[in-house]
């Protein structure tokens, strides 16, 4: 997994649901290409065309409420979104997002200052992510999850446990 | 320092006795559920090259989401979950016919106080409804914990709800937590135990713990508790061999937020479109005009619950523009309310009912047009979850349900309620 994520920021507000980011009636699906294709569809009809321009996800509070779908982190993978940033996270797309590989940082400050477009690094080495000159700390995930999350997800981190 | 019953469970599941909040364990939990997911940890699984299962006995199958199968890849799906069930002697496994997952495994005796219980549904924050610790996970951390026993767990601060005084007539466990979360926000407990008490608590059924325990997921809890007092007990002991001895708080456990509720200030209460926190007593809504009105989930749709709306509609009509579709909780829920001919006071009146299962909670049929509106006992409104993105969905109780069924738009339920005293 690469330490340092750059790239465009797309915004969000507080309490984005799963329902939003994957609809029920597409988990029939588990790859992360049929999911994207209906990505937060129901926001509109420009969904998710218009997400796939942008890098990293911004978002207020409590990101990912709702139901514990798993497919919820796999359909933003799917969309080309290298990481999520947010106030905070609802704790089953947190757990999902960890084991899918998918790196997520908790920094309100960041939130309240950051536009849609913005230009933002997220350094998962030194907990900070840049906003032009500004730097902001995110606290650093539990040895345990960053180990999980280091070897890409649950999946490999499994391999890895059953090969040592 | 005393500790909260999370910290109690989490220390036994995990062997460890300092568990200060934020502290990460290993927990070994008692039972992990899967529903309709259930293929997709099975591909996991063979995505891995696995074949040895820690402990079958602690593994439940509960296919309910999409129940009968209604396409040829549903289909599919359940013949996997099935022969999974069948290879691996999976003995908790209950096929299409059983019912909502949390509902059957309770009413199963599966689910016992001081359980830590993990499976693929947020909502099984009900399991604490008979003071088990119950949270949900993806599907690949299911096959994590099959394969391995264990999962990381945080342990959580808890928050303290004490509810005191009398819910009103016509007023139910569903007005207070809608109520509830509208106060506190779809956030408000993110993260957190929430251990329920006080007069109100106690004098609820066991049904109605159910729906506030499962709601509680609504404000974003880790798991919540409500007290295994003796009325939990008596449910409990008609279908274990033996009750374990309830995790109670410790006198001085410390609790981050002590939150107190005067359940007489409580009024019928409904979630507007579309988040369950967009919250209106009902004097601001009545009279919006609905489309179909659900009777089911694991929030409402209990016998309990059903019994509460066939006494509105007992002798009275359902409004002809409006489509009354009830599915009851489980198959338990449907024998029960057949035998006492709950649900042919619900057909009589103009209802349907359908097979037990998610239903049109989990957009299993009953789906929404353009434009259309659903009123619903569910635990969710969000934007499309009954089908179009321009349709739009109310949460309420089932009284509140019924009794607007019977008027064609929102109405106040104690108003129907008042004409039977």
């Amino acid at each position: 997994m690469k330490s340092e994520i750059r790239g465009r920021v797309a915004k969000f507000g507080d309490n984005v649901n799963s329902d939003v980011i994957i609809p029920g009636r597409y988990l029939i699906y588990v790859d992360p290409e049929p999911l994207s294709e209906h990505a937060f569809e129901m926001l509109g009809d420009e969904y998710p065309d218009k997400l796939r321009g942008f890098d990293i996800l911004v978002a207020g509070e409590n990101f990912g409420c709702g139901s514990a779908r798993e497919q919820a982190v796999t359909a933003i993978q799917g969309l080309g979104i290298h990481a999520v940033v947010a106030s905070s996270f609802a704790r089953a797309f947190y757990r999902n997002a960890i084991n899918r590989g998918l790196p997520i940082a908790e920094c309100p400050e960041l939130v309240a200052q950051v536009e849609e477009g913005d230009e933002i690094t997220v350094d998962l080495s030194t907990g900070q992510i840049h906003l032009g000159d500004r730097v902001f700390q995110f606290p650093e995930l539990p040895e345990t999850v960053q180990r999980i999350l280091e070897a890409g997800g649950l999946v490999p981190y499994l391999r890895d446990l059953a090969g040592e | 320092m005393g500790k909260t019953i999370a910290q109690k469970i989490l220390a036994r599941t995990s062997g460890v006795s300092d568990v200060t909040p934020g502290r990460i364990v290993d927990a070994f939990p008692d039972l992990v559920m899967s529903h309709t997911a259930t293929w997709r940890s099975v591909g996991v699984m063979k995505q891995l090259g696995a074949t040895k299962l820690y402990d079958p006995s602690r593994i439940a199958v509960v296919l309910d989401h999409v129940s009968p199968a209604k396409t040829e890849k549903y289909a599919g799906d359940q013949r996997i979950s099935r022969e999974f069930a069948r290879e691996h002697g999976v003995e908790k496994f209950y096929d299409v016919d059983a019912g909502i997952a949390h509902l059957v495994l309770m009413e199963e005796g599966h689910v016992r106080p001081g359980d830590l219980i993990v499976g693929t549904d947020s909502h099984c924050t009900i399991y604490g409804a008979l003071g088990a610790l119950g949270c949900g996970i993806g599907y690949t951390e299911v096959t994590s914990v099959w394969l391995t026993g264990k999962l990381w767990m945080k342990v959580p601060e808890t928050y303290e709800i004490t509810v005191n005084g009398e819910l009103s007539r016509g007023v139910y466990a569903k007005d207070l937590m809608l109520t509830l979360i509208g106060q506190l926000g779809a956030g408000g407990c993110t993260y957190k135990s929430v251990e329920f008490d006080g007069e109100l608590i106690s004098r609820l059924s066991v049904s109605e713990r159910m729906t506030i325990a499962n709601l509680s997921m609504e404000m974003g809890v880790k798991c919540v508790f409500t007290p295994v007092d003796d009325k939990a007990e008596a449910y409990l002991s008609s279908r274990l061999a033996e009750v374990p001895e309830p995790v109670t708080a410790d006198p001085d456990a410390e609790y981050a937020k002590t939150i107190e509720v005067d359940a007489a200030s409580v009024v019928p209460t409904v979630s507007c479109p579309s988040e369950v926190d967009h919250t209106a007593p009902i004097d601001r809504v009545k009279g919006t005009r609905f489309d179909q009105a659900f009777l089911g989930s694991c929030a409402n749709a209990k016998y309990e619950d059903l019994v509460i709306a066939a006494r509105i509609l007992k002798g009275r009509r359902v409004h002809p523009s409006v489509r009354l579709i009830v599915t009851p909780g489980s198959r338990h829920d449907v024998l029960r309310a057949m035998k006492a001919g709950v649900l042919e006071t619900i057909v009589e009146s103009g209802g349907m009912v359908t097979n037990p299962g998610c239903g049109a909670c989990a957009g299993d049929g009953g789906m929404l047009a353009d434009g259309e509106v659903s009123l619903s006992t569910a635990n969710r409104n969000f934007l499309g979850r009954m089908g179009s993105r321009k349709s739009e969905i109310y949460l309420c109780s089932p009284a509140t349900l019924a009794a607007s069924a019977v008027q064609g738009a929102i109405a106040d339920p104690r108003e129907l309620v008042e004409d039977d005293a």
